[in-house]
């Protein structure tokens, strides 16, 4: 018997390959063209890109549940909705990331160098994110679709390699961006290693990687507990970590701080949606047969998270770091959509991670724009006043803080509400109360920040607001406008979703 | 359109114009101000005259679907108790911006802001009371929190940052408790006959007590902060001393009432056995509520404190009315919710203007302002006297009707209560005696007398003190149907005079 090639369902993947197609084209043209055409023709092929997966994402979306690459990938409804989220905030990640001035001019050079500060003059600004970034939402966008335990590995480095690298290209206070980076790169490494361990036990398990091997050996095949509960356990360490939870979750404000923040918004916005899609479907495809071996573990982890992120946010006095731990508490909400484990949490979930995914982005967009004459300002003692000075800016910005404390009429309460009454649902109103009483945590930062921007007067060294240019201006509007609608009219977004939201098993 | 939504839209149609006129006049700000909510009060008399008292159950009712996926409706409808606040509303609005003509300026936003928040807040309060969906009603109570938080932060005096945050952070802790008394009993809904927020619906629920009880707490501990009631109100007297006197009329008269509305609309009507395990301590903690607020208000020397403390006494009055469960007694607390705000009202803007002449709001620096300024004194005095419940005022019927319904089913409740009548007395006697009697202090000498803008704002809250107090029939009638159907819900009927005295 010979070689065979696998079959490739290139039809149902082409979001996906468009993806890691421009990518390596972005190398290409990285390597040959010369630096003064470089910025907008990588800026160009990386939003033509995006919007040529994302059509091909829309064309899919009616058609059947198919599994792709000989049986690796699974395209089904969830899939297809997250890598739409994935691909929209990428969009708004890219708008902001053209700021290219938030980038060191040249990653190798050595911080405070002659050899930095010429490259900087010269104008030879090396543009390596676009293709980084497009690898990476390559991996964001495979994550949640892999079905078997060795691609989703896969899909985890795809996606996390670049995002190790985009951490320290931070232009201003690099060798903070740098110790960032390699924090996120030595605890991922961690994680990743956990993650293979249990992937490992539950081969062991299991006897085979597919997600519905594995499904079908939880319900009543003779596999060993003990693997499982070590694989499940270790596993579930490698997924946490991405997603930021407790007690896994010290790497979040250094690396949201360090990085430069358009990479911030990108990662704390889309890798949620990869990190979330894959582990909603791990629980909900595979390990929803030993529910109870893992529900009060992760009813724990939720509650930590929400507290956790809630309590230590009131400590922060930097606007990065605080969002920061704001989406660790984040994360804590949305792991009880996971732990609801049914068709409402499922929903919840989707709606949950667009809406925070859109609202993330547009902070931290604004945060991009706040400035002195050294680069951002992140000391929130320095925003103090800031109405004042820029009403608009200021009223925007309370609005995604509004939607982070969940306030009515924004999306953040929608998503809220969902995903509490999913939680409530599945029976778990420990998680619900502890949610509400964290949110009443979460609220005092978030009116702080409020009050601080609206109420005190502006000190003496003051910052300045920059004028936003039209492509951050463009994502900050499209997010302010996609909060309030959402929070809104978020009816027939619901019902979008109710059209996507059932894995298939 | 149907009678609310119009109520509730014009005023913000007054904000989307407000807010094309130039900042620079200020006057016609006012003005434009002025006239949407006079239109608005119109619309609510016309409401009130339109509706029927001889029926029970919601009228004007309009409803459309909102995110059916989750059974949410855009669902308006009023009955008697929330025609009447509803009515209170929209009448204290022009005659808060009528008396505060100079409020919104030294503020730290614009003057046009402060309208815009004040018809923003407008809006909301005709929502609040008349939503009949569960989640709408909730939308309205949480947002309704960011305009008066501006209110009190932006446009206050003294500590306003720390009390708008206090109030804020108060409000959003007991909303937040709410919500997942909220998400519980949709959850629930969704059990047993689908998922809908329509609160007529909701109350047919089966719900068993242990869920009920949770439920209950819930929500009463977020109205227990609103109304508020000891021991949670002490975020209040620091928001009534911050905010303008303007913004203290709306926020004791109509936004606290949001509390007490809640607890009959949604406590009482929505868990009737869980309402009545809880009532010997809601019972108790109003009784104290009552003498606590009355001898905390005796001893301030802040005039706008002072009106604070009195305020935590009449809404432990409320509260008693409502958790009695009789007729009598709930009618008599509806009723009490709109004398304490027409009542309150006129005290405030009262001491507002006395503040504003004389640049203090401490009760010494005033002194024989009866000689000096007598028509704001004699105002002053009547509506005190109001809010001391004199026979023959409108405070008097209500607090009357509470103490007799209460007394039919919790004597000893009521007797204690009834010494919150003496406290009263001392708590409005002194300062009149201190502030308006007695040799006109040095400095108060040439204060100037109420003039005709302030003339026009208070006399119609007077006019309405006196006529309600010689002919509440006209609001009884409005209220009574209500009440009783609230008391019939709860599997209550009111006892026989006969035995009252029999516990």
């Amino acid at each position: 018997m010979g070689f065979q090639s696998p079959a490739l369902e290139y039809g149902a993947l082409a979001p996906m390959l468009i993806i890691f197609g421009v990518a390596i084209i972005g190398v290409i043209v990285e390597a040959f063209l010369s630096a003064k055409v470089r910025a907008p023709i990588q800026l160009a092929i990386s939003l033509g890109a995006v919007v040529l997966s994302l059509s091909q994402v829309w064309r899919l979306r009616g058609s059947a549940t198919t599994t792709a690459a000989v049986n690796s990938v699974v395209i089904d409804g969830p899939v297809l909705f997250m890598q739409g989220t994935i691909l929209i905030l990428s969009l708004f990640a890219f708008l902001l990331i053209a700021d290219i001035d938030a980038f060191a001019a040249q990653a190798s050079a050595v911080p405070g160098s002659n050899e930095e500060a010429r490259a900087l003059e010269s104008g030879k600004i090396q543009t390596e994110v676009y293709p980084l970034t497009l690898f990476a939402i390559g991996g964001m966008m495979l994550f949640p679709a892999a079905n078997d335990l060795i691609t989703l590995f896969v899909a985890l480095e795809v996606l996390s390699l670049p995002l190790y690298l985009m951490a320290g290209l931070s232009r201003r206070r690099r060798l903070l961006s740098q110790e960032a980076a390699l924090k996120y790169f030595l605890l991922g490494a961690y994680s990743s290693a956990f993650f293979l361990f249990g992937a490992a036990f539950l081969y062991g398990f299991a006897g085979d990687v597919s997600l519905a091997g594995i499904r079908s050996a939880v319900s009543g095949g003779p596999g060993n507990d003990v693997f499982l509960i070590i694989g499940m356990v270790s596993l579930s360490v490698g997924l946490l970590f991405k997603v930021g939870a407790a007690p896994f979750h010290s790497w979040t404000p250094d690396v949201y701080q360090g990085a430069p923040t358009p990479i911030t918004a990108f990662m704390a916005a889309a890798t949620k949606v990869a990190a979330f899609g894959a582990m909603l479907r791990i629980f909900y495809v595979s390990l929803g047969g030993a529910v109870y071996s893992w529900k009060p573990i992760f009813t724990a982890i939720a509650i930590l998270t929400m507290v956790v992120g809630s309590v230590i946010a009131i400590a922060q006095r930097d606007i990065k770091r605080m969002l920061a731990y704001s989406s660790i508490a984040h994360a804590g909400f949305l792991l009880t959509g996971v732990i609801a484990l049914n068709q409402e949490g499922l929903k919840a979930s989707l709606f949950y991670l667009a809406s925070y995914g859109i609202a993330t982005i547009g902070a931290f967009a604004l945060v991009t724009l706040v400035r002195d004459s050294s680069g951002e300002v992140g000391d929130l003692n320095r925003w103090v006043g800031l109405a004042k000075r820029s009403p608009a800016i200021a009223l925007i910005f309370s609005l995604f803080l509004l939607s982070f404390a969940g306030i009515p009429l924004t999306a953040g309460f929608i998503g809220k509400f969902t995903i509490f009454t999913a939680a409530y649902e599945s029976g778990n109103i420990a998680v619900v109360v502890a949610g509400v009483l964290s949110s009443a945590i979460a609220a005092f930062f978030y009116i702080r920040v409020i009050v601080m921007i609206f109420f005190s007067d502006p000190a003496e060294d003051t910052v300045t607001v920059t004028i936003p240019s039209l492509y951050t201006n463009l994502t900050i509007w499209i997010a302010a406008i996609a909060t309030l609608a959402l929070g809104i009219f978020p009816a027939p977004f619901l019902d979008l979703i109710a059209t996507f939201a059932t894995f298939t098993r | 359109m149907n009678l609310l939504t119009s109520m509730g839209l014009l005023p913000l149609i007054g904000v989307g114009l407000i807010a094309l006129l130039p900042a620079t006049n200020a006057k016609l700000v006012k003005q434009s101000a002025l006239l949407v909510s006079v239109l608005v009060a119109f619309l609510g008399i016309t409401m009130t005259i339109g509706f029927d008292r001889g029926v029970t159950g919601f009228q004007y009712v309009e409803r459309y679907s909102w995110i059916p996926s989750l059974g949410i409706s855009y669902q308006l409808g009023v009955d008697g108790i929330s025609l009447i606040l509803i009515l209170l509303s929209v009448l204290l609005v022009p005659i808060v911006i009528l008396a505060g003509w100079n409020e919104s300026e030294g503020g730290r936003f614009s003057v046009k802001t402060f309208y815009i928040l004040i018809l923003v807040l407008e809006t909301m309060m005709i929502g609040v009371f008349a939503a009949t969906d569960l989640f709408l009603f909730y939308v309205f109570f949480e947002a309704m929190l960011v305009p008066v938080y501006f209110l009190i932060g932006g446009y206050g005096s003294g500590a306003r940052q720390a009390a708008a945050v206090k109030f804020l952070l108060y409000s959003l802790f007991g909303g937040l408790l709410m919500l997942a008394s909220i998400i519980g009993i949709f959850v629930i809904s969704g059990n047993q006959i689908g998922r809908t927020f329509d609160i007529t619906a909701l109350s047919t629920l089966e719900i068993d007590a242990t869920t009920q009880n949770f439920l209950f707490l819930g929500f009463f501990i977020a109205f227990a902060i609103k109304a508020p009631l000891w021991p949670l109100h002490t975020w209040l007297p620091d928001a009534a001393k911050s905010a303008t006197p303007g913004t203290s009329v709306l926020l004791l008269g109509v936004l606290d009432k949001v509390g007490t509305f809640g607890m009959i609309r949604y406590c009482v009507e929505l868990f009737p056995e869980a309402s009545r395990t809880f009532t010997p301590l809601i019972i108790t903690q109003a009784v104290i509520s009552i003498i606590y607020g009355a001898f905390l208000a005796i001893g301030q020397k802040d005039i706008k404190s002072l009106i604070a403390f009195t305020s935590i006494s009449h809404f432990g009055f409320i509260t008693l009315g409502i958790f009695a469960m009789t007729s009598q007694s709930n009618s008599g607390a509806t009723l009490y919710m709109f004398n304490h705000g027409i009542s309150t009202a006129a005290l405030f803007l009262i001491a507002g203007w006395m503040i504003s002449r004389r640049g203090s709001s401490t009760i010494a620096d005033f002194g024989g302002l009866q000689r000096v300024t007598p028509i704001l004194a004699w105002s002053f005095f009547i509506a005190g006297l109001s809010s001391l419940a004199l026979p023959g005022l409108s405070s008097f019927v209500s607090e009357f009707l509470v103490l007799v319904g209460t007394y039919t089913r919790y004597p000893l409740a009521a007797v204690i209560a009834t010494f919150g009548i003496i406290l009263a007395a001392l708590y409005i006697l002194i300062p009149v005696q201190k502030a308006l009697h007695g040799p006109t202090t040095a400095g108060n000498e040439n204060l100037p007398d109420l003039n005709r803008r302030e003339i026009a704002a208070i006399a119609p809250v007077i006019a309405l003190i006196v006529a309600l107090g010689f002919y509440p029939k006209p609001a009884l009638e409005i209220i009574n149907p209500a009440a009783q159907v609230t008391i019939t819900k709860v599997g209550y009927s009111d006892p026989q005079p006969l035995v009252g005295g029999d516990k």
